[in-house]
């Protein structure tokens, strides 16, 4: 398409899979200097991967990469950054107790010659220097610790122009910021793009990516879908080209009675994180919560699950309002969270099945003097764990030698045996193989089946298409649309979840 | 069926019955009493080992819940200076006129809320376990200090003495043995087969997971440091009966043992692994190793410097083991 | 542009409260000392004061070599114990070699600190035990080990060469050698933390261990070397120790690690790392110099000094945490709004 010795890097049918899992497969990108190179996709597309092997952290299993023409390998983070990549994250990785100008400098900063003395005077003058042609207002004396997001951001970026960054990668650098700092980005990531910097943006938000980038490139499922220079065209062909599959893997949500509300939050708030959150969710429903990364829709469930109670707004369990204030209230009302971080959050990795299975429910098997009844409590795993095709060499195994798929049927089993009247599911197939996908949802729709109430937090428009009653769409902490499964559509999910003003077309 | 729970024996159950660290604790525990005996005929008298007990039953009361508290992520450096401060409430309160069981329930007391502030200070403010007892070790001690200077409470009656030095009727066992196996089996019961004791094992495995789960953590932490508390106390109870006396510098120093026997033990001082029984053999093992120091008359400050050697062996050890065993899969 | 908009204004005096805690503990001082002097006209006279001075200089060598491992996120219980040790085998060195010279009594004191706060270097950064748990063991080791060389004898004044007694009596340009040497130490090492790459780097390791390592730093050296310059530092006060009280014993500056931690955190270095100053740690020493000092004077029994050691650190830890605490929560509320 380009001609070769216009590009700054080229990569050529990269490919890189993990264990279960081709997050890349024959990927195409490249970049030209003084242009800003949007990357745009679905959650799982792929993006972070292709900027790991960029940035040297992941090495591909198949492909080329070439810098000024020439092939070049990344081993490491810090033989990219030799070649002049630089990469600023959505959460900065600062020192917080040191300056705004010892951050931009940490690991080359300026000594004296001969008595290797930190030359400060030079330190805080060629820091005021970068902060200053990138127009941040920002002195290079200020501790780190305290600035905003946006702010440390700055920092990020005057720190890769220290070292002459001549590619620049922003992964969702605009996330956290309000809408003046997200401006004053651009301005500066124009700027850049003036100098001659090259710059990879990735950012859900497409009314971003289409202000700010002369091309973009869609990738699919680990695929490259294809590039497009911005003039020529449209949000609606490239929401096209981000979710373009058909609907082949169909979703067994069966019909149910759909009966009374029994969840119901009403104007749900948590100062900087959402506002104003209201749905209900009825006996036998799948209400699907849809949105993208950073649309805070696990803030919202861990609210409603009192891990982190919203600061304001109700919520209303069968018809009653109730205070939830911690994780053992919101059990008590028969509430429960299958959070998407199974290693961290759902499991306790060094502890058998049992143990796992049992762990929120641990009081009903205590006797007399707080006496585990240990056979109770194993026919009690044994019957969930068989209910959800746990595949294990016994109950004693240890959760940390079990695989994704059997490690979420683990986490499942421990929730049902809680035996909930609403689940809330976070992600509940993310990273899980096929087998193991379809399992999960044939068992939310028979569980709904049974009358369960579920909340279903999923970023793959398919899964929400296909197993959810109705659904609520979440942009930046604020709900921006509700379908019923009849009225949505994948285009119509899609706009709704990167702040697309709402067309009926 | 695809979860075969009782058709497969587990193999973690039969290697683990092998290679367990409580069997290389009986083994070493087995040659320091032929040493031992080497150095004194008399050490193997039935007499001479019970009264062998005496000398680490107080330690031992305190290990039980610092056992817990490593185990669930946690550590207690105060134990010690809380035993000071609430044996000095207790004797001073006797020295004040006041009726020794009352002056000791009140000690119980004191001991009960050190540890309860610990546990405050841990759980609600967050404080890691390990600052805040630096600083109630130091706080601890200088209030037994304030309230009984240099002074020494003596002429305890003999009844409350007997708690220290008596003996079980005509027989040649000791209170302060029986009160420990009491407490041992209790404390034994607790973690490994009661619903307590399992979520202790899980918050020091993943304290997340624990609150993802509807797990009260922090009134779990606030237990154990009230428990551990408590038992310090009761350990200043008995040493001071067995002594007869109680000075502000009462059990300096004990919290290197007890930690020193509970990681010996083989309780992860990361949290989430370690058994009682364990705890125990390490426990009499270096209460035997002591004794026989003793018996050549090794100073206690030296046989502190081997305690202390035998800490960080202790830590050492598994983690070289552990290297090795990846190295040699590898 | 960036800028700080008005609703931040709390925000910021809340940082420049934290920012300048020099400023909060000298503000401490100046008031202790008013309160101290009501009660006692002896306190404000320049023999009291000297006296102070005198009598701090040992605490903030150590209090400094403490710093250094605090500020990594790790901590050393055995600076006492490293004290009492080196002040022990180079007082019965002396002793038997009455023709030492006391400059070389010193450097021996550093050599010694140096070796033994390196074993604690080993055992933290490559035996990966926890910093407390490893010191704690040092702790007896080493205080055992000084038993076991002197067989619990102790060393006295008149064994003792003059010149090596006279080397802490003594003044330099008016100036008593003992805080001499305390400046000199708090000069070198301010220096070294503000002014050279290992320096920064220190605070780097503790502010942010992970991203220490993704910016190249080898964050098992630094800590290595922090343990390495604590134990040097603790060697020294053990030579100028056994110097002032002219005599070493086996239970010498027993409980001194106390002291030693209390006057660092007391001096605003933040017990989870990566922050603190030197200046604030010299100041903490004066606070509890000031504070020991009052407390004889105003005829409180010395029995108090352990209870008010033991409640500073826990009221400069609370107070710590709660304020980083509200700092981050107006920081978080900000950075999402």
């Amino acid at each position: 398409m380009s001609d070769m010795s216009e590009n700054l890097l080229e990569l050529k049918g990269i490919s890189k899979s993990f264990p279960g899992v081709q997050a890349l497969d024959n990927v195409d990108f490249d970049l030209r200097p003084g242009e800003v190179h949007a990357l745009v996709g679905e959650n799982g597309a792929g993006k972070s991967t292709l900027v790991k092997v960029i940035t040297g952290v992941h090495q591909p299993d198949a492909g080329e990469i070439r810098f000024q023409g020439q092939p070049v390998t990344f081993p490491n983070p810090l033989v990219a950054q030799q070649h002049g990549v630089a990469a600023i994250y959505q959460e900065p990785t600062l020192f917080p107790d040191l300056s705004v100008g010892e951050n931009i400098f940490i690991g080359h900063q300026p000594v004296r010659p001969m008595t290797r003395r930190m030359d400060w005077k030079r330190l805080y003058e060629r820091a005021g220097e970068l902060l200053n042609a990138l127009g941040v207002k920002l002195d290079p004396r200020t501790r780190v610790r305290g600035l905003s997001v946006a702010q440390q951001q700055m920092v990020e970026i005057a720190k890769a122009l220290s070292l002459n960054a001549r590619i620049l990668i922003m992964d969702e650098p605009t996330s956290a910021l309000t809408l003046r700092d997200v401006e004053d980005l651009f301005r500066i990531t124009r700027r850049l793009r003036e100098a001659g910097t090259a710059i990879v943006f990735i950012s859900h938000r497409l009314e971003e990516a289409f202000e700010l980038a002369d091309r973009i490139t869609v990738l699919r499922d680990g695929h490259y879908v294809g590039t497009r220079p911005v003039p020529s065209t449209t949000t609606d062909e490239v929401i096209q080209m981000m979710v373009g599959r058909t609907l082949d893997t169909l979703f067994p949500k069966e019909e149910v009675e759909i009966g009374e509300v029994m969840l119901r939050v009403e104007g749900l708030t948590k100062e900087g994180l959402f506002h104003d959150v209201s749905f209900e969710l009825r006996r036998g429903e799948i209400l699907g919560l849809a949105g993208l990364v950073g649309a805070r829709r696990t803030d919202v469930a861990r609210a409603i699950f009192g891990i982190s109670p919203a600061d304001s707004g109700s919520i209303w369990v069968d018809s009653r309002q109730v205070r939830i204030s911690n994780p053992q209230e919101a059990l008590a009302l028969g509430i429960v969270y299958v959070p998407e971080d199974r290693q961290q959050q759902g499991l306790v990795l060094p502890m058998d099945i049992t143990q796992n299975i049992t762990l929120p429910i641990l009081r009903e098997f205590a006797r007399r003097g707080g006496w585990l009844d240990n056979s109770a409590e194993r026919e009690t795993a044994q019957e969930f764990a068989e209910r959800l095709d746990v595949r294990a060499a016994g109950l004693w195994q240890k959760v940390q030698q079990l695989s994704g798929g059997n490690q979420q049927k683990v986490v499942l089993a421990k929730w049902l045996a809680a035996r909930p009247h609403i689940l809330i599911l976070d992600e509940p197939t993310r990273g899980i193989d096929v087998g193991t996908k379809a399992a999960v949802h044939e068992l939310m729709s028979k569980l709904a089946g049974q009358g369960m109430s579920i909340l279903m937090i999923s970023s793959e428009l398919p899964e929400i298409l296909g197993m959810s009653d109705r659904i609520v769409v979440m942009y930046e902490g604020r709900v921006t649309a509700h379908f019923t499964r009849q009225e949505a559509t994948q285009e119509k999910i899609m706009a709704a979840a990167t702040g697309q003003p709402f067309s009926n077309s | 069926m695809t979860v075969k729970a009782r058709a497969v024996p587990s193999p973690s159950i039969l290697s683990g019955l092998l290679l367990r660290w409580e069997w290389l604790l009986v083994v070493l525990l087995g040659i320091a009493c032929m040493v031992n005996a080497s150095l004194s005929p008399y050490f193997l008298d039935v007499h001479n080992l019970f009264d062998m007990t005496f000398h680490f039953m107080e330690r031992s009361l305190i290990a039980l819940p610092m056992a817990f508290i490593i185990i669930s992520g946690n550590i207690d450096l105060s134990v010690a200076s809380n035993l000071g401060m609430s044996t000095i409430i207790m004797a001073a309160s006797y020295k004040a006129g006041l009726n020794i069981w009352l002056a000791m329930l009140l000690g119980l007391a004191a001991g009960a809320v050190g540890g309860l502030i610990n546990g405050l200070l841990v759980a609600r403010v967050r404080l890691p376990s390990l600052v805040v007892t630096l600083g109630t070790y130091a706080l601890y001690r200088g209030v037994a200090f304030v309230i009984l200077g240099d002074l020494v409470v003596t002429g305890f009656p003999s009844s409350f003495t007997a708690i220290g030095q008596g003996y079980v009727g005509h027989t040649p066992i000791p209170v302060p043995l029986v009160i420990f196996a009491f407490f041992a089996v209790l404390f034994g019961l607790l973690l490994h087969r009661t619903a307590f004791g399992r979520l202790v094992y899980a918050v020091g495995n993943n304290e997340t997971a624990c609150r993802f789960s509807g797990v009260a953590v922090d009134r779990i932490r606030i237990i154990l440091f009230t428990l551990s508390g408590l038992m310090s106390a009761l350990a200043g109870v008995v040493l001071s009966a067995r002594f007869g006396s109680a000075r502000p510098n009462i059990a300096l120093g004990f919290e290197l043992d007890v930690i020193t026997a509970v990681v010996l033990g083989g309780v992860d001082i990361n949290g989430g692994q370690g058994t009682m029984p364990g705890v125990v053999l390490a426990l009499f093992l270096i209460g035997v190793v002591r004794y026989g120091m003793s018996l050549k008359n090794v100073p206690g400050q030296i046989q502190n410097t081997l305690i202390g050697m035998l800490l960080i062996v202790a830590i050492l050890l598994p983690q070289f083991l552990r290297r090795l065993a990846s190295r040699s899969r590898a | 542009m960036v800028t700080v908009s008005e609703e931040k204004k709390g925000r910021s005096l809340l940082l420049l409260f934290a920012g300048v805690r020099e400023m909060g503990i000298s503000v401490f001082i100046v008031f202790l000392i008013a309160a101290v002097s009501l009660r006692s006209p002896y306190f404000l006279t320049v023999d009291n004061l000297v006296y102070i001075l005198i009598d701090i200089a040992i605490l903030t060598i150590v209090a400094i070599g403490e710093t250094l491992v605090i500020l990594t996120r790790s901590i050393d219980l055995s600076v006492a114990s490293t004290l009492a040790l080196s002040g022990m085998i180079v007082g019965m060195t002396i002793s038997k070699h009455q023709g030492i010279p006391p400059a070389v009594a010193v450097l021996m004191g550093l050599a010694i600190g140096a070796v033994l706060g390196s074993v604690n270097g080993l055992l933290v950064a490559k035996g990966r035990i926890p910093p407390i748990i490893a010191t704690l063991g040092t702790l007896s080791i080493y205080r055992g080990l000084v038993f076991a060389i002197s067989g619990g004898a102790w060393v006295d004044a008149h064994e003792m060469p003059r010149p090596f007694v006279y080397l802490s009596k003594n003044t330099t340009l008016g100036i008593p050698n003992l805080v001499l040497f305390a400046i000199i130490v708090a000069i070198i090492f301010y220096y070294f933390l503000n002014h050279t790459r290992t320096g920064r780097e220190i605070y780097a390791v503790g502010s942010n261990p992970s991203a220490a390592r993704v910016v190249g730093i080898r964050v098992d050296r630094i800590l290595f070397l922090v343990y390495l310059l604590s134990g040097t530092l603790a060697g020294m006060a053990g030579v100028l120790w056994i110097s002032r009280y002219a005599s070493a014993q086996s239970d010498t500056a027993s409980g001194f690690e106390l002291q030693a931690i209390a006057a660092t955190v007391v001096g605003g270095v933040n017990i989870f790392g990566g922050s603190g100053t030197l200046p604030g740690v010299v100041l903490g020493s004066l606070l509890m110099g000031i504070i020991v000092n009052a407390l004889n004077l105003i005829r409180i029994s010395p029995f108090w000094k352990l209870a008010v050691q033991g409640f500073i650190i826990l009221l400069a830890v609370v107070s710590d945490a709660l304020l980083s605490r509200r700092l981050q929560q107006a920081g978080a509320s900000e950075g999402a709004s």
